[in-house]
């Protein structure tokens, strides 16, 4: 935004409370997802990586706080206003359909039309071009349906199928899970790519390589508390673990690390 | 492809990289002729083999009943046009019930849905009592079918009643409304679309049994024909010309040559006299009827919104809901559709019947639609299949139905081999499910 300085990140996530009976999943969260960086989420099962990803999507809403969409405060009530601002999910699930193919799949719920009936040419040379943008290459054919496709190249069109609405912020859920090498370094290098082309990127991972290998920021969650929140210089993955496990009882001075965010955003 | 594939959770390690070498549409990758014909057969061995089980079945029962019905009767033009008549309603019913089998789903009440839907038309079109007219009598009781699927498909969708339990009552429950109607009015349970011989009770009976002017059913084939060839010519030019991988040309001509071959042989057979005494040709309007169906539903399921619904409810319901489709909606549409299809299907029944008693057996009906649509191909799991799979499934009934009537066989020899057949085609859908998907196996 122009009337805000440079710094102002695409998100901004401010005092997020979450709770669902007596458990208090979410407290006092601040986060920022800075445009054009990839942003690390980490934290041990039950931190609330979860709830967290699901109020920025829409699916919960939080019980106070405030987000702030390019310095805008908003409310994200549902999973269609996240996509309207350019907030798009990809699920560990994928959610994609195995006996659609990939242009299918790719427009499953946003079919373009003509006269009538599905464009199928008109979609095709997007999704071409999506996947091509992102330098997809390993499928043979667009017209492959998913369920032939390798863990990865799911991966790939999940994601393809998430920046193809002019997203802005990607949230990816532990892309890199149940899959082998090869495949991680594709995946981790489409994250990069979508770096590149200046969308902000939210990673939730429990892999602390892939971690390292991709991240530009790092954000630790211990019981619904943000315990950690830097750019990766700051971190070590020996420290991240402490965060992940102690919420860095054993570090006091680093709590206050999530308080210089917006200068420390740059690598 | 990359050359070294992860296992993908349980599945065999190399069943990626071969199955992504296989399932690739030979349509699309193809550049001339060659590539697309060694394509195709890479995908049949890879077990996604489309139509080509269906119709090879059809091959083998068509040449050993030619070869054993006495006097080789099976393929002579009278019986083939009478064979199609009787695979008519099996075909129609297994294009209903294919709405529900892509989602999943089963709808075992087809049988006497159908059977109601026709006898709410015979009872209104008879001269005697309600003297509706014809079209009148149709539309009320194809209405009356979309009341019945938009019931049953609610208690589905709405309620989460499993499909099994729902359709199983309304089997019963239809089967009952089917008997009381019929005992309404003078009829003794018989109402018939013949005795009077003329008006709207004939145009019901003609449905199956009139039969299209001679000149007119050629004049109508080539049009049909011409229309359907242009269609799939400028469809292919317009990929080739707009720089997207499409079928050769030789391909797309095959393609329209085939479709006209098979245009001019079913009128030429049709056009043959087939009466004993006097004449009786031309093409019977059920083949237009069924056409239409045929043409309507593939339509509305390959080329609109709503069906790429359809398969993708059957193929991952989360993916669709995430994507903004409306299940419930989607869902109950298509128990209204295979009921109103099933609707259709009752009308041809009550024609071949020449009316509608209490011995049309509707359970078995449902067990013969359910049996045509999977021995097309359509799968039980849902999300694969087509709408021309229910209506070959239904030709190879019908023709195991026609060829040990011919042979003078007992009703339990066609029970047997419709079984076997049956038995024959969901072990070629499991194999086949097993060889060409590997993500989705451990979902299944």
């Amino acid at each position: 935004m122009t009337d805000h300085n440079a710094a102002e990140p695409l998100l901004r996530v401010r005092g997020l409370d979450k709770h669902f009976g007596p458990v208090q999943a979410l407290t006092a969260v601040d986060l920022d997802l800075p445009a054009g960086q990839v942003t690390c989420l980490c934290g041990d099962n039950g931190a609330g990586k979860s709830v967290l990803t699901k109020c920025i999507a829409g699916i919960h809403q939080p019980d106070h706080g405030q987000m702030y969409w390019e310095g805008h405060p908003v409310q994200v009530r549902s999973p269609r206003d996240a996509s309207q601002l350019g907030i798009e999910t990809v699920y560990q699930d994928l959610a994609l359909a195995d006996n659609l193919d990939i242009v299918q799949n790719m427009f499953l719920g946003r079919e373009r039309l003509r006269r009538g009936l599905l464009d199928e040419n008109d979609m095709e040379r997007a999704a071409a071009e999506t996947l091509a943008s992102l330098r997809v290459t390993t499928v043979r054919s667009i017209r492959q349906p998913v369920a032939s496709l390798s863990g990865g190249q799911r991966q790939s069109v999940a994601v393809a199928k998430a920046v193809m609405w002019n997203s802005k912020l990607v949230i990816m859920d532990e892309p890199t899970a149940a899959l082998g090498v090869v495949q991680t370094r594709q995946v981790l290098d489409l994250v990069r790519r979508l770096r590149e082309r200046g969308l902000a990127v939210m990673v939730i991972s429990h892999n602390l390589n892939d971690v390292f290998a991709v991240a530009d920021r790092i954000a630790v969650l211990y019981l619904g508390r943000m315990v950690a929140q830097d750019a990766k210089s700051a971190f070590d993955p020996q420290t991240v673990v402490e965060y992940m496990t102690t919420g860095g009882q054993m570090r006091p001075g680093a709590l206050q690390a999530g308080e210089g965010v917006s200068t420390n955003v740059d690598q | 492809m990359s050359t070294s594939e992860a296992p993908e959770r349980q599945a065999d390690p190399t069943a990626a990289p071969e199955a992504a070498a296989v399932e690739v549409p030979p349509g699309i990758v193809a550049q001339n002729l060659g590539e697309y014909l060694q394509g195709w057969w890479a995908r049949v061995r890879g077990g996604d083999s489309g139509l080509l089980p269906v119709i090879g079945g059809l091959l083998v029962i068509i040449v050993v009943f030619q070869a054993i019905s006495p006097e080789h009767v099976f393929l002579s033009a009278g019986n083939l046009v009478n064979l199609f008549q009787q695979s008519a309603v099996f075909m129609v019913l297994a294009m209903a019930e294919g709405f529900v089998l892509l989602l999943g789903e089963i709808d075992l009440s087809v049988g006497y849905v159908a059977a109601v839907g026709a006898v709410i038309a015979v009872q209104l079109v008879q001269p005697s009592t309600t003297k509706w007219p014809w079209w009148a009598a149709i539309i009320a009781g194809l209405a009356a079918c979309c009341g019945i699927g938009a019931m049953q498909g609610s208690l589905v969708t709405r309620l989460r009643v499993p499909s099994f339990v729902v359709t199983l009552a309304g089997l019963l429950v239809f089967n009952g409304v089917m008997l009381i109607l019929l005992l309404l009015g003078p009829f003794s349970g018989y109402p018939s679309l013949t005795s009077t011989g003329r008006g709207n009770p004939q145009v019901l009976y003609n449905l199956m049994w009139g039969t299209i002017d001679p000149i007119v059913s050629w004049v109508a084939m080539v049009v049909i024909v011409g229309l359907l060839g242009l269609n799939l010519w400028l469809r292919d030019a317009r990929r080739r010309g707009s720089g997207l991988v499409a079928p050769p040309v030789s391909l797309t001509i095959i393609k329209i040559a085939l479709m006209a071959v098979i245009g001019i042989t079913v009128v030429a057979i049709c056009n043959v006299n087939r009466a004993a005494v006097g004449t009786l040709e031309g093409v019977p309007w059920v083949i237009a009827i069924v056409l239409a169906v045929l043409g309507a539903w593939t339509v509305l399921l390959e080329r609109t919104r709503y069906g790429r619904y359809v398969y993708a409810i059957g193929g991952n319901p989360e993916a669709a809901r995430r994507a903004g489709v409306d299940l419930t909606n989607v869902r109950t549409l298509a128990f209204v559709l295979c009921s109103f299809t099933a609707g259709i299907g009752g009308l041809l029944y009550a024609s071949l019947l020449g009316g509608m008693s209490n011995n049309v057996n509707g359970g078995q009906l449902v067990l013969y639609a359910v049996a045509a649509a999977v021995i097309g191909g359509t799968s039980l799991f849902g999300g694969r299949g087509r709408v021309i799979h229910g209506v070959l499934g239904g030709l190879v009934i019908g023709a195991i139905y026609n060829g040990t009537y011919l042979l003078g066989l007992a009703v339990q020899w066609q029970f047997i081999v419709t079984g076997l057949v049956l038995v024959a085609a969901v072990t070629i859908d499991s194999l086949s499910r097993r060889g060409a998907t590997s993500g989705s196996a451990a979902r299944a």
